[in-house]
């Protein structure tokens, strides 16, 4: 990934510009339980920022506050600039072609292929059939599952279905990555597997945000961390040694050594001969 | 491309979703039966009752011994009148001897012709059958006796004639309600049926109408095959019963009903009309970004 620490240079110069900012967020249930108090928050471009707290936290409230799939009942959410509780209604659509979500029972169709899956997702936003030609093909190479493009998701491992969801969000190369516990369903190898692949997707210079309530995954990749308790935001800070240059290899062996899970560190490249795995 | 697109899902949920697909059809192809056997008997009912209508008549008695030129004045007062359509003198005599055509037993005990010389009018629009009458007996002329209009037979045959009318709206409307109600719900299972389609269609940001075209066509096919379907049974009604009648009954070959193409015309037109109605009123409620 050569172009990866330019774009991460890029970066930097441009954060003056949040891809996420929230202003004094409230999300107040209708059966009154509070989903977000008061958060404040800023995400930088190409920052890779987790999201923890135990469960009924807010962290899925996050996520669909920034799909506006539900609003805000005080306060303010910038994407990019752009305030989410003032746009209207007709420029949804173009919001979330800029945000990919991925879940984390992967919402994929049961009845279509991986190929199909992804390319119906481009289809329903009206790509062209040459353009979708071009690019599922690339995609599912970028996530390791080319020689799987027929399989229906019922024939998929976990982590292979979960690839065709990261496939799904990342096609159009949107500038917001979310993830909401990614991982959630997967055992920790395989989690490994699809927290690298986001991990690349981050140094393409996308920003990401991953939900999670891994709190020994979240201590162990050292990136931003913001957590939440009972919808109020508790801890905003960078893990020791962060390092945005650490390559993708160095990063999936790092996190193997440190949850001591190296003795089948070979089983993810078997499963998807990996080309993401690049220096 | 994208038509083809919509084509394929539309195709796809239909296939899918057979059952209420089928119910919502068959509810769309009764309806079009009802309105497709309704408008042409409610037109050759209308036509008949018209018919009869225009046998509405005035009957003016003239008084026993009015002068000849008291006669005159009568005559012409009434040639005077508007929507006269037009006007027959019948004597005494020549009433006298239609009555005995038609009951002869009755009028043979009378010694003496006990029926007046009248006038029978026939209004030019059976409608003013009543103003002739009123006209004519306010101020009435020397030689007039009696006005008759056979005033409830009139109304009878033009209350009966609305009430018709009114009875097939009545039905067609709540067939019609029916039909979208039904492609309503079809289109309601439909949806949930895609839900996850709908899901990840939303999620990736597909724009609404997007969303709900595919719905909006598998109801429109919905309507279409119903119709087809309801199209094709009246012309075998048509070819197997109603024309072999036609050529034996009068009533059934009444004058002035719709044209067989017209009618499948309109019948698909309406049936398609239908279930984009339901399928819209659905995707109102249950589709929104
Ligand atoms: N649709 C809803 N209606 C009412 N209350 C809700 C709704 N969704 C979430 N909540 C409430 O809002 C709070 C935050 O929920 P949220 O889903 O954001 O938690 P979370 O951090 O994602 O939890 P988890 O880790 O279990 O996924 C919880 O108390 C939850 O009960
Ligand atoms: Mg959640």
């Amino acid at each position: 990934m050569p172009g990866g620490s330019r774009e991460q240079g890029l970066a930097r110069q441009r954060r003056d510009v949040p891809v996420v900012a929230f202003r004094d967020v409230t999300k107040v249930y209708d059966g009154g339980s509070v989903g977000l108090e008061k958060v404040s928050l800023e995400i930088g471009r190409g920052e890779f920022v987790f999201l923890v707290g135990p469960t009924g936290c807010g962290k899925s409230t996050c996520v669909r506050l920034l799909m506006k799939e539900i609003d805000a009942d005080a306060g303010e959410i910038l994407i990019s600039g752009h305030e989410l509780s003032t746009m209207p209604r007709k420029k949804v659509p173009k919001l979330r072609r800029n945000v990919g979500v991925v879940f984390q029972d992967f919402k994929l169709l049961p009845n279509r292929t991986v190929y199909d899956n992804v390319a119906y997702s481009l289809q329903v936003i009206g790509e062209s059939r040459e353009s979708i030609r071009r690019k599922v093909p690339d995609i599912l190479r970028l996530v390791g599952l080319s020689t799987k493009l027929h399989n229906y998701p019922d024939q998929l491992s976990g982590g292979e279905q979960q690839r065709v969801s990261i496939a799904r969000a990342f096609v159009n190369h949107p500038p917001l990555l979310i993830a909401d516990e990614p991982t959630g369903n997967l055992d920790p190898e395989t989690s490994i597997g699809i927290m690298q692949l986001i991990y690349r997707i981050n140094r393409t210079g996308t920003t990401v945000v991953v939900a999670t309530h891994d709190r020994e995954m979240v201590d162990k990749m050292r990136r931003r961390v913001i957590e939440l308790r009972e919808g109020r935001l508790m801890r905003d800070q960078t893990g020791g040694m962060y390092s945005e240059e650490e390559s993708t290899v160095e990063f999936a062996a790092r996190l193997r050594k440190e949850l001591g899970i190296g003795s089948d560190a070979h089983r993810e490249h078997r499963d998807h001969a990996s080309p993401l795995i690049t220096p | 491309m994208r038509i083809g697109f919509f084509l394929r899902e539309a195709f796809r949920a239909l296939s899918r979703s057979a059952a209420p697909s089928l119910a919502a059809m068959l509810t769309i192809l009764i309806t079009a039966l009802v309105l497709g056997v309704f408008i042409p008997v409610v037109q050759a009912t209308t036509g008949t009752a018209n018919e009869v209508r225009s046998r509405v008549v005035v009957d003016v008695y003239v008084k026993d011994g009015a002068s000849d030129a008291d006669k005159a004045a009568l005559r012409a007062r009434i040639e005077q009148l508007p929507n006269v359509g037009s006007l027959q003198y019948i004597s005494k005599d020549q009433a006298l001897a239609q009555m005995k055509k038609k009951n002869a037993q009755a009028f043979a005990l009378l010694g003496s012709n006990p029926l007046p010389d009248s006038f029978r009018i026939t209004p030019r629009d059976p409608g003013g059958v009543n103003a002739i009458a009123d006209s004519l007996r306010t101020n009435p002329p020397a030689a007039l006796d009696d006005v008759r209009n056979r005033r409830r037979d009139t109304d009878r045959i033009l209350s009966a004639t609305g009430l018709v009318k009114l009875v097939t709206a009545g039905l067609a409307a709540l067939f019609l309600i029916a039909s979208i109600a039904l492609v309503a719900n079809t289109i309601r299972l439909s949806i949930f049926a895609r839900r996850r389609e709908v899901e990840v269609m939303r999620l990736v940001g597909a724009t609404n109408w997007f969303i709900r075209w595919p719905f909006v066509i598998e109801g429109m096919l919905v309507g279409l095959m119903g119709g087809t379907l309801a199209v094709l049974l009246l012309l075998i009604g048509k070819e197997t019963f109603v024309d072999p009648l036609a050529h034996r009954f009068a009533l059934l070959a009444a004058p002035s009903t719709i044209s067989f193409t017209l009618l499948a015309v309109l019948l698909l037109v309406a049936c398609v009309a239908v279930s984009a109605i339901g399928s819209g009123v659905t995707l109102r409620r249950f589709l929104r970004v």
